[in-house]
C-alpha cells in the first residue's frame, strides 16, 4: 500500500505533509511527557523488527499464497499509540530511502495511511476498548483482526482519495475502490490472524510487554477517586443551579414557543376532576414554585431552587442507584 | 537466493557505496537533501501531458548517476516495489483519456502521454532517492533531519531502526533458515507456528532492546546522539543552489520549449 512519489501530486502531497506533522507533534509531546527514555531503544529495536518481520513469508491456509506482516497493529499493542506511531515513521522513512519502498514526498500520505491509522484508529479505537477490562485470548483475535481489517480499509480507501485528486489516473472512482478494498480486506484479515497469533502468544509468555490492558479502572483511580468526583460534580451542580440559573432566558423553550404559535398561549386549559386532583396536589407539594420563593420576585430565590433542585436530582439518581445495587447483589447472591 | 537474502546483500551493496571516497559524497547532506526534495517536488508538478519538460528534467538523474558512478541496473531494481502501483493506476488512462495531445508536432492520444509520464515519473523520483542514498549515509541523512528541526525522538528512532535491521535481518533469516529446514518444500511459514515462532522472536528483541538501553546508559546516552558538526564548504552551497536554479528554469520552460 506505500504510495510512490509519482502516486501523488505536490498540493496533496503537501496536505498530508501537514496532518501527518500534527499527529507526529501530539506523539511526540505525549512521549515527552512520560519521559521514559528507555522507551526510546525499544523503539528503536520493535521498528527494525517490524522491518525484519515484514522479510517473513507465511503461509494462508486453504490457499496457495502467502502473506507477511505491517506491523502498525502490532506496534501500537506493544508500545502504544504515540510511540507505536512515531517507530512507524521511522520504519515508513527507512523503507523509502533503503528499499524504495515509498517515497519522500508520499511521506506524508503515507504516514496517514499506515501509521496514523494503524497505531490511532487501530490502538485508541479498537484495541484499548476492548482490552480495558483484561484480554483474553477471543478479545486480542477480535482486536487484532477488526484493527487490521478497519485500518488496512482505511488505509486503502485514502489511497484512492489521494490519487484520484492528485489527477494522475483516469480510473474512475467507482472501479478504483472496488478493486482496492477487496484486495486489503484479504491482505487485512491475514495480517490480522497473523497479528493475533503472535499477540497471544505475548500474552500468555509476557502479559506485562501488552499496553493498555486493564487500565481502565486503574487509571481512573490513580486520577479521580470517588470522592473527589462526588466533590467535583456537586460544585459544579451548585454552580450551574446557584448561578448560571440566574442567567436563565426568561423567553419560552422550544415547546412552548411551538404551542404559543399554535394555540396563543404556553399553557393549555385543562378541565376535569384528574387534572384539578394533580393540579391541588402540585401546589401543596411544589415548596418554590416557578424556580422562586413563594409570593416573592427574589433573584436569591431562583439560585436557592436551582441548588435546592439539582441537590434533590442527586440525591434520587444516588439513591437508585445504590436501589439497584442492591437488588442485583440479591439476585447473584440468590443465584450462587 | 531467497528474499531475506537479497534484501541484505542489497543493504550490504548500499553500505559500500555510501562508504566510497567520492566528491558527491562527501557533500553537505543537508544540500543532497533539499536539492532531491525539491527535485522530486519539481517532476511531480509538472503537467500529465507534459512529456517535453518532463523529458529535459531527466539532466539531474543523468548527472547524477553518471558522475556520481551510481548504477543503472540497481536503480531500476529499486522500481519492483512501487512499479505494480504505478502501472495499475496508469495502464487505465489510455482507454479512459481519448483526447488528442500535440506531442513534437505530433498527435498522440492523451491517456498514452499521460501513462507514459506517470512511469517516467516514478522512474525520476526512485532514481533521485537512490542518488540521494548511495551517496550520503543514514547518519547523515539523520544530522540533516536534525538541522531542520525534525524532533529529537523521530531521528534516533530512525538511527536505532538503521542501525538494528542488519542485526535483525541475520537473525529472522537464521530463523527462517532453520524452520525451513525442518520443513522442506513448505512454501512460507505454517499457520500454526506464527505465534510461537515470531513471539520468541519478538520477546528476544525486547530483551535485546533493555541490554542496548543499558549499554547506551553506560556509553553516557542521555536521551541524545550528539553528532560530529560539519563544516559547510563553498560547494556545498554552490550544487543544491546551481542545480536548485536549473531545475527551476527548466519546469517554468524558461528555455522555450
Amino acid at each position: 500500500m506505500h504510495m510512490a512519489d509519482a502516486l501523488v501530486a505536490p498540493a496533496v502531497a503537501g496536505t498530508m505533509y501537514v496532518l501527518s506533522t500534527g499527529a507526529a507533534g501530539v506523539s511526540v509531546k505525549k512521549v515527552r511527557e512520560e519521559s521514559d527514555e528507555s522507551k526510546i531503544p525499544v523503539m528503536g529495536v520493535m521498528g527494525a523488527f517490524v522491518f525484519a518481520t515484514q522479510m517473513l513469508n507465511f503461509t494462508i491456509p486453504g490457499t496457495g499464497s502467502s502473506g507477511h506482516l505491517c506491523g502498525g497493529m502490532m506496534l501500537s499493542a506493544m508500545l502504544g499509540p504515540f510511540a507505536g506511531f512515531l517507530t512507524m515513521i521511522g520504519v515508513l522513512l527507512v523503507q523509502c530511502l533503503l528499499f524504495a519502498d515509498g517515497g519522500l514526498m508520499a511521506l506524508g500520505c503515507n504516514v496517514w495511511n499506515m501509521a496514523f491509522y494503524g497505531c490511532f484508529i487501530g490502538s485508541l479505537l479498537i484495541w484499548h476498548p476492548i482490552m480495558k477490562k483484561g484480554a483474553t485470548k477471543i478479545k486480542i483475535a477480535l482486536a487484532s483482526i477488526l484493527g487490521c481489517v478497519l485500518t488496512l480499509q482505511l488505509g486503502a480507501f485514502s489511497v484512492t482519495i489521494e490519487t484520484l485528486i492528485s489527477g494522475i489516473t483516469e480510473l474512475p472512482f467507482s472501479t478504483f475502490v472496488a478493486t482496492m478494498q477487496p484486495i486489503h480486506l484479504a491482505i487485512g484479515f491475514v495480517e490480522g490472524l497473523i497479528t493475533s497469533a503472535v499477540l497471544i502468544f505475548i500474552h500468555e509468555a509476557r502479559p506485562e510487554l501488552l499496553w493498555g490492558i486493564g487500565e481502565s479502572t486503574e487509571k481512573k483511580d490513580a486520577k479521580l477517586s470517588f470522592k473527589k468526583t462526588i466533590i467535583t460534580v456537586a460544585v459544579a451542580a451548585a454552580l450551574c443551579g446557584g448561578v448560571v440559573s440566574l442567567f436563565a432566558s426568561a423567553f419560552p423553550d422550544g415547546l412552548e414557543w411551538s404551542m404559543e404559535q399554535v394555540a396563543g398561549t404556553t399553557e393549555l386549559e385543562a378541565q376535569g376532576q384528574a387534572y384539578e386532583t394533580a393540579e391541588a396536589i402540585q401546589e401543596t407539594t411544589s415548596l418554590l414554585p416557578d424556580y422562586a420563593f413563594p409570593d416573592s420576585e427574589a433573584a436569591a430565590g431562583t439560585s436557592f431552587s436551582g441548588i435546592v433542585g439539582a441537590l434533590i436530582v442527586a440525591g434520587l439518581s444516588a439513591a437508585c442507584c445504590y436501589a439497584f445495587r442492591f437488588f442485583r447483589r440479591k439476585t447473584e447472591t440468590q443465584t450462587a | 537466493m531467497d528474499r531475506i537474502e537479497k534484501k541484505i546483500l542489497e543493504l550490504n551493496r548500499l553500505q559500500d557505496i555510501q562508504q566510497r571516497s567520492h566528491w558527491m559524497n562527501n557533500l553537505h547532506p543537508l544540500g543532497k537533501l533539499l536539492i532531491s526534495v525539491i527535485y522530486i517536488f519539481l517532476v511531480t508538478s509538472i503537467d500529465k501531458y507534459d512529456i517535453v519538460t518532463l523529458i529535459l528534467m531527466s539532466v539531474y538523474v543523468i548527472f547524477t548517476f553518471i558522475i556520481g558512478e551510481l548504477s543503472v541496473k540497481e536503480g531500476i531494481y529499486r522500481m519492483r516495489l512501487i512499479l505494480p502501483l504505478v502501472l495499475f493506476v496508469g495502464i487505465f488512462n489510455p482507454f479512459f483519456d481519448k483526447s488528442s495531445v500535440p506531442v513534437a508536432g505530433f498527435a498522440v492520444r492523451g491517456g498514452i502521454v499521460s501513462m507514459l509520464t506517470l512511469v517516467i515519473k516514478g522512474l525520476y523520483t526512485v532514481f533521485a532517492v537512490y542518488a540521494l542514498i548511495a551517496t550520503t549515509s543514514i547518519d547523515d541523512i539523520c544530522y540533516a533531519l536534525r538541522s531542520i528541526r525534525v524532533p529529537k525522538i523521530i531521528v534516533i528512532v530512525i538511527m536505532l531502526i538503521y542501525r538494528y535491521i542488519d542485526v535483525m535481518a541475520g537473525e529472522v533469516d537464521r530463523i527462517y533458515t532453520a524452520y525451513r529446514l525442518r520443513a522442506p518444500g513448505q512454501k512460507g511459514i505454517e499457520y500454526r507456528s506464527w505465534g510461537t515462532l515470531v513471539g520468541q522472536w519478538l520477546l528476544r528483541s525486547m530483551d535485546k532492546a533493555q541490554i542496548v538501553y543499558e549499554s547506551m546508559l553506560l556509553r553516557g546516552f542521555k536521551g541524545d546522539f550528539i553528532p560530529k558538526k560539519k563544516g559547510i564548504k563553498k560547494i556545498d552551497v554552490i550544487y543544491p543552489l546551481v542545480w536548485a536554479i536549473v531545475l527551476l528554469l527548466i519546469r517554468l520552460h524558461v528555455f522555450g520549449i
